[in-house]
């Protein structure tokens, strides 16, 4: 089989996959969020949080929990590695070290997994999954509540209750990502992936040198990894490392992990706000731009650049050769669309053009189809911003599904489309004009040095944390600001999506008729995948020019 | 009720006053100029975010063209003032328009003197009008300017309104009822009338209007603050994009000027639709004026466009505003020709609509000549009066006459004649079915006898049908408010296509209703004169008040129809719709420019240190320079393009709102795209001839 042939083959079958649980899930999420009926396991939780899960929050009292809940994270996180050495199953590993411990924190806590460090090199057990393993879960649930509230904002009307988010925190933990990553580790231990409490094995390589090979509870991290869109790996390698991603089959059903949550989400948007067609115009606009970058990252890969790789045959620098120029592609499109992070393949060893197409991908904002209820909510930010504009030019104030599009609204949306670009821009800027912090740059002096920098950035921003490897990170500059970024990049976002679903939730539904503006047509589709790609375009033009546009042309 | 009674003659529907105003006249631009740069001031400028950057920028250019002097820097300069120039020049030609209009309604308002009452109104006094409080009593001659705004409380008089509405003819004023209020200015050319002044010094009718035509009192309109926050946050992200790019281009070894870092901000920005937002406001309202309809509120004008259900009342804006003739029924032993011809002869000295409705039925159905009251010599005629609801003519020894049932009826009688039954029940039919019965009799050699009956009916005016479907199309529900009773009310609502109707309704269920569809979300819009439409006209979201209605009604509104012309209320709705078009269009347009602006620009910045990057320069412009510049000198120049559109407003058809995104889209977003590449190219072709910049 051609390389062609095999890697429409992946595509195609990813696609199928999805397709298949599509509908089940997307409707078992929405059953979860609007069933009044709580589980034993939940009743107990409840219990022991001192949660009256009949309660209704305002978007305040929600937001309000969401960060109460996420600093508490940050906290314990924090001392969990302060404290690993005197803690059991640390396999002998000293305490982490104050920066490097609050970029971790940061890193698990705003669903980032940026990882300043390697893992088997500096985590033991307890810290990997009594730590980081916990907020893969945690995170990743919270991101989903915030794009339920917001999908109450729109269902909902004349009333300020979005929901409660402790319910909504603990349905998402043991009744979505419980079940499919219990499922999902079964299936990846099938296919070969690591699976124990081992501090790892001495092993004579070929050449008579003693070796450590690491193992640990790889498996089930690996699934949450994926399935949370958090992409912090087990070990180093990431997805690359064959204990992680033993096999294309197996780097095909993590691709398939990282994408269930957020594709299915649109669903479930749909199913809420009454208007399936609404959740697959959202989709079809996620579908469109993830496509899209798959296209060029794919094509970028597959023509190589340079005379080293024109000789080699394929820009195979930085990729397994268990998967080839496609399935790396396939897996770094898809890796920074869901704010994952996680990488089978070097994103820094990429070709100029096809680096830069990861990197512009993560400059959307992380909406295609974005993280576990980060995409959601990213995009239909997008949304309310291009029907602003769209809907005026069909003569009526703007309204999207059914709610109008106000001042009030305008401000949050403003806010909440100035907030990330300016922490990537203002960061990568304190960094590139400070010469210490320049001097972490591996690539010094050349475009493909800055794009290290960006790369850092716009990663942490938009809670992705893929890196171009190149950058020493683990600095005290760049844990800090790096650290910062995430958790604002995170946070604020957070707090203005509450704030707009609150304000839709107090409108009255305004009718649907023939002067209302279509969002459920490929019209409008289109216009939004416009509206996302010149938004940021736009925005990062200058930047992208300077880092892979200046090395790639 | 079968009674014929003179109805108040309406006033003839005043075509609008398109003038010149309607059209972008070049010349504005220079009598604007002096506004333009007074505009420059930075307390005023700093109102708009967008633009006060760019003159924040071009000042700083300016400072630093001294230092640093260029024939490029300088010709960045000068380009980045005009860009701010040019956006003053939109708002002060927006503004000129209203400013004429002011005047004329200054010099009605030029300083008249009053006749007040004393309170018991025996004695009378000379006072200024100015000094006229709320309540004072004035007295006011054939002849004399209203001293202010108020209620005719005694006496009837003819009112010389011009001044205000522009339209000569004089209109009956009178105390109580629904024709009480006078507007100060306006000038009474008959009789003598007590007014009771309803409004404070400074607040009359006239200064409301002068203000609001002067865009003086103009406030952002929910839309527009919230599309200023957009554009104010846009702006701040292409501050961010430029401010960090110095350390970024240092890295890659290039050196960033100021002046240079200011040229691609003030290109990125958005400053098209930053520079002609009021100006697009400013014309909108003025559109409303130039319909002759004054908008309280620029957010009335936003919420007509937003509209889902438009209240209509029936007489005047569907119908006609009179009943016309649509049959003629003979009773038994009488052809129909013989009554069409007595009908005729009977009407031709009724001047009334429904008098010559008939004359004008019989000529078209039955061929019958229309004669002339000349042409019959010895004929006599009995005119039309609303004492004897009846007119006719002697001829020949005949004596036919035509009119109210009861009329005619009593007039058989007296000429001792007898009724026939089946007259009666053609009446009760007529009426039953909502029309008007008229009857025509006869009277030869002293026997007086019935013929038969004239069917008035209400006329649905012409076009309506075909509105109602555009109105539906744009998903705006129609809906018909009628005293008939529900019968006659159905079938004239399903012969105009309305979606719906309200029959025999009060003001209680008019409000009602508003209430109702209020409720499901819906904008309401419609139209009242009286004073009992005043709460409805309140509770409406676009409320048109006729001027000739009562003073509490053009209270309650937040329009004013100086026309009284209640089918405006459609027009009203499309210049609403008309004026968020326009914002949003330019608004894409302005956004879709930035992108063929980074082609220009970045290649030029950075195509020295990667020579790669050349590439990029797809219009292969001249030089960085004659990059740069033609980028500042296409953003300026497409303001000065944009005027007249934006003042004008862009086309509008009422359709689908799928159809009018996809027609908008095309023109706004993908022109938006395309143009620039070759307006930049263009005037990158031009100014490389320059020397030192080519």
């Amino acid at each position: 089989m051609s390389d062609t042939a095999a890697g429409l083959l992946q595509v195609g079958l990813l696609v199928a996959l999805l397709a298949a649980v599509y509908r089940p899930l997307g409707g078992y999420m929405a059953r979860v969020y609007t069933s009044d009926k709580d589980a034993r396991i939940e009743r107990g939780t409840y219990k022991l949080l001192g949660v009256d899960s009949k309660a209704d929050q305002t978007w305040a009292t929600y937001a309000r929990s969401v960060l109460a809940f996420s600093a508490v994270s940050l906290i314990v996180l924090y001392l969990v590695q302060r404290l690993q050495s005197h803690l059991p199953l640390s396999l002998g590993l000293p305490n982490v070290e104050q920066g490097l411990a609050f970029n971790t924190a940061a890193s698990f806590v705003s669903n980032t997994n940026w990882q300043s460090y390697s893992p088997e090199a500096t985590m033991g057990h307890l810290v990997q999954f009594a730590g980081l393993a916990v907020q893969n879960f945690l995170s990743a649930a919270a991101g989903i509540t915030v794009a339920i509230a917001l999908i109450r904002g729109f269902a909902r009307s004349k009333t300020d209750r979005l929901g409660n988010f402790w319910v909504d925190l603990t349905r998402t933990v043991f009744r979505v990502l419980l079940p499919i990553a219990v499922l999902g580790t079964l299936v990846l231990v099938a296919m070969g992936v690591v699976q124990n409490l081992s501090g790892g094995h001495e092993v004579t390589s070929l050449v008579g040198q003693t070796q450590h090979l690491p193992g640990g509870p790889v498996a089930s991290q690996e699934v949450i990894k994926e399935l949370g869109t958090n992409g912090g790996g087990f070990y180093n390698a990431n997805s690359g490392h064959p204990f992680e991603n033993p096999n294309p089959l197996s780097n095909l059903f993590e691709i398939f992990l990282l994408l269930l949550i957020p594709v299915s989400l649109t669903r479930t948007f749909g199913l809420m706000v009454k208007d399936k067609r609404q959740g697959y115009a959202i989709l079809g606009v996620m579908g469109t731009l993830w496509a899209a970058f798959t296209f060029a990252a794919t094509l970028f890969e597959n023509q190589g650049a340079g005379t080293a790789t024109q000789a080699a045959g394929a820009a195979m620098e930085g990729k397994e050769t268990r998967f080839g120029e496609w399935a790396s592609a396939l897996f770094a499109t898809s890796t920074t669309g869901t704010s994952t992070g996680a990488v089978n393949s070097a994103h820094d060893s990429f070709t100029p053009l096809g680096g830069g197409t990861a990197l512009f991908h993560m400059m959307l904002g992380e909406v295609s189809p974005g993280g576990t209820g980060t995409g959601l909510y990213g995009m239909l930010v997008l949304a309310v911003l291009a029907v602003f504009v769209a809907g005026l030019m069909v003569g009526r104030t703007p309204e999207y599904l059914k709610k109008k599009i106000t001042a009030r609204e305008m401000k949050l949306v403003s806010l909440y489309i100035l907030s990330t670009p300016s922490l990537v821009l203002a960061g990568s800027a304190i960094a590139m004009g400070l010469a210490g912090a320049r001097a972490s740059i591996f690539n010094a002096d050349s475009p493909h040095g800055f794009s290290e920098v960006l790369y850092a950035f716009t990663s942490a921003g938009n809670n992705n944390g893929s890196a171009f490897g190149g950058l020493s990170a683990n600095t005290p500059f760049f844990n800090t600001t790096l650290g910062l970024v995430m958790l604002l990049g995170r946070f604020v976002p957070i707090v203005i999506v509450l704030a707009l679903a609150g304000s839709f939730a107090r409108q009255q539904p305004v009718p649907v008729n023939e002067g209302t503006l279509p969002t459920h047509k490929a019209l409008f589709v289109a216009m939004l995948v416009g509206v996302v790609l010149i938004v940021t375009g736009l925005t990062y033009f200058p930047v992208l020019t300077l880092g892979p546009l200046a090395e790639g042309l | 009720m079968t009674t014929l009674t003179k109805p108040p003659a309406p006033k003839a529907a005043v075509t609008p006053k398109k003038a010149a105003s309607g059209l972008f006249d070049p010349k504005m631009l220079l009598t604007s100029l002096p506004d333009a740069l007074r505009k420059l001031d930075p307390r005023v400028m700093v109102k708009n975010p967008v633009m006060f950057v760019v003159e924040v920028g071009a000042f700083a250019t300016t400072i630093l063209a001294f230092t640093d002097s260029s024939v490029f820097v300088w010709w960045i300069v000068v380009w980045l003032w005009l860009t701010v120039l040019f956006a003053n020049l939109a708002e002060a030609v927006a503004e000129g328009r209203g400013k004429a209009q002011a005047a004329t309604l200054r010099r009605a308002k030029t300083e008249t003197s009053a006749r007040k009452l004393s309170a018991d109104r025996l004695s009378e006094q000379e006072v200024p009008a100015a000094s006229l409080q709320l309540g004072d009593l004035v007295v006011v001659e054939a002849g004399q300017i209203i001293p202010g705004d108020g209620d005719v409380v005694e006496g009837v008089a003819s009112v010389d309104e011009s001044a205000i509405t522009g339209e000569s003819a004089p209109v009956i004023r009178e105390s109580g009822g629904d024709r009480s209020a006078v507007t100060g200015g306006t000038k009474v050319l008959s009789d003598r009338i007590v007014v009771k002044i309803t409004t404070k010094p400074g607040e009359s009718f006239i200064d409301r209007m002068i203000a609001l035509v002067e865009g003086a009192s103009r406030q952002k309109t929910p839309n527009e603050i919230a599309l200023n926050i957009l554009l104010a946050s846009l702006t701040i992200v292409f501050l961010m994009a430029t401010v960090t790019l110095p350390p970024f281009a240092e890295y890659a070894g290039i050196d960033l000027s100021i002046v240079v870092l200011v040229a691609l901000l003030v290109c990125l920005i958005p400053t098209t639709i930053g520079a002609l937002l009021s100006a697009i406001g400013i014309a909108g309202m003025d559109r409303l004026v130039q319909r002759n309809v004054l908008a309280m509120s620029g957010r009335a004008v936003e919420a007509a466009g937003d509209v889902n259900t438009l209240l209509l009342d029936k007489t005047g804006t569907i119908t006609l505003g009179n009943r016309q003739a649509s049959e003629f029924i003979p009773l038994a032993g009488v052809t129909e020709t013989e009554l069409a011809d007595a009908a005729q002869l009977s009407s031709l000295a009724d001047e009334t609509p429904e008098g010559r409705s008939i004359v004008v039925l019989a000529k078209t159905r039955y061929e019958l000549r229309e004669r002339h009251t000349g042409e019959l010599p010895h004929a006599t005629f009995v005119e039309f009066t609303a004492q004897t609801r009846m007119s006719g003519v002697d001829v020949d020894g005949r004596q036919i006459r035509k009119g109210a049932a009861g009329a005619i009826t009593a007039w058989i009688h007296d000429q001792g004649g007898t009724v026939v039954a089946e007259l009666g029940e053609l009446v009760d039919g007529i009426s039953a079915s909502g029309g008007t019965p008229l009857v025509v009799a006869i009277s030869k050699e002293g026997v007086a006898r019935p013929l038969g009956v004239i069917h008035l009916k209400d006329v649905v005016k012409e076009g309506m049908r075909e509105r109602f479907d555009q109105m539906r199309a744009m998903g705006i529900r129609t809906v018909m408010i009628t005293g008939d009773n529900r019968l006659t009310a159905k079938a004239i609502a399903e012969e105009a296509g309305v979606d719906d109707f309200l029959a025999e309704a009060t003001p209680e269920d008019k409000m009602a209703l508003i209430k109702q569809e209020q409720e499901g979300g819906r904008l309401v819009a419609m139209t009242g004169d009286g004073t009992n439409d005043a709460p409805a006209l309140a509770q409406a979201d676009v409320g048109v008040a006729m001027n000739s209605g009562t003073s509490a009604a053009k209270e309650a509104g937040n329009m004013v129809d100086l026309d009284s012309n209640p089918t405006k209320l459609i027009e009203i709705v499309e210049i609403g719709k008309q004026l968020l078009i326009t914002r949003g269009s330019l608004t894409t347009f302005s956004i879709a420019n930035d992108v063929a602006k980074y082609f220009a620009i970045l290649p030029a910045l950075f195509a020295t240190a990667y020579p790669g990057l050349d590439k990029l320069n797809i219009m292969r412009l001249d030089s960085a320079e004659s990059a740069i510049l033609s980028a500042v000198i296409f953003n300026a120049l497409v303001i000065i393009a944009l005027v007249p559109l934006a003042l004008r407003g862009v086309q509008y058809k009422p359709s689908s709102a799928s159809a009018m995104l996809r027609r908008n889209l095309l023109i706004y977003g993908v022109g938006g795209l395309v143009s620039p590449f070759i307006g930049i190219k263009l005037i990158d072709l031009l100014i490389s001839l320059i020397p030192g910049i080519g």
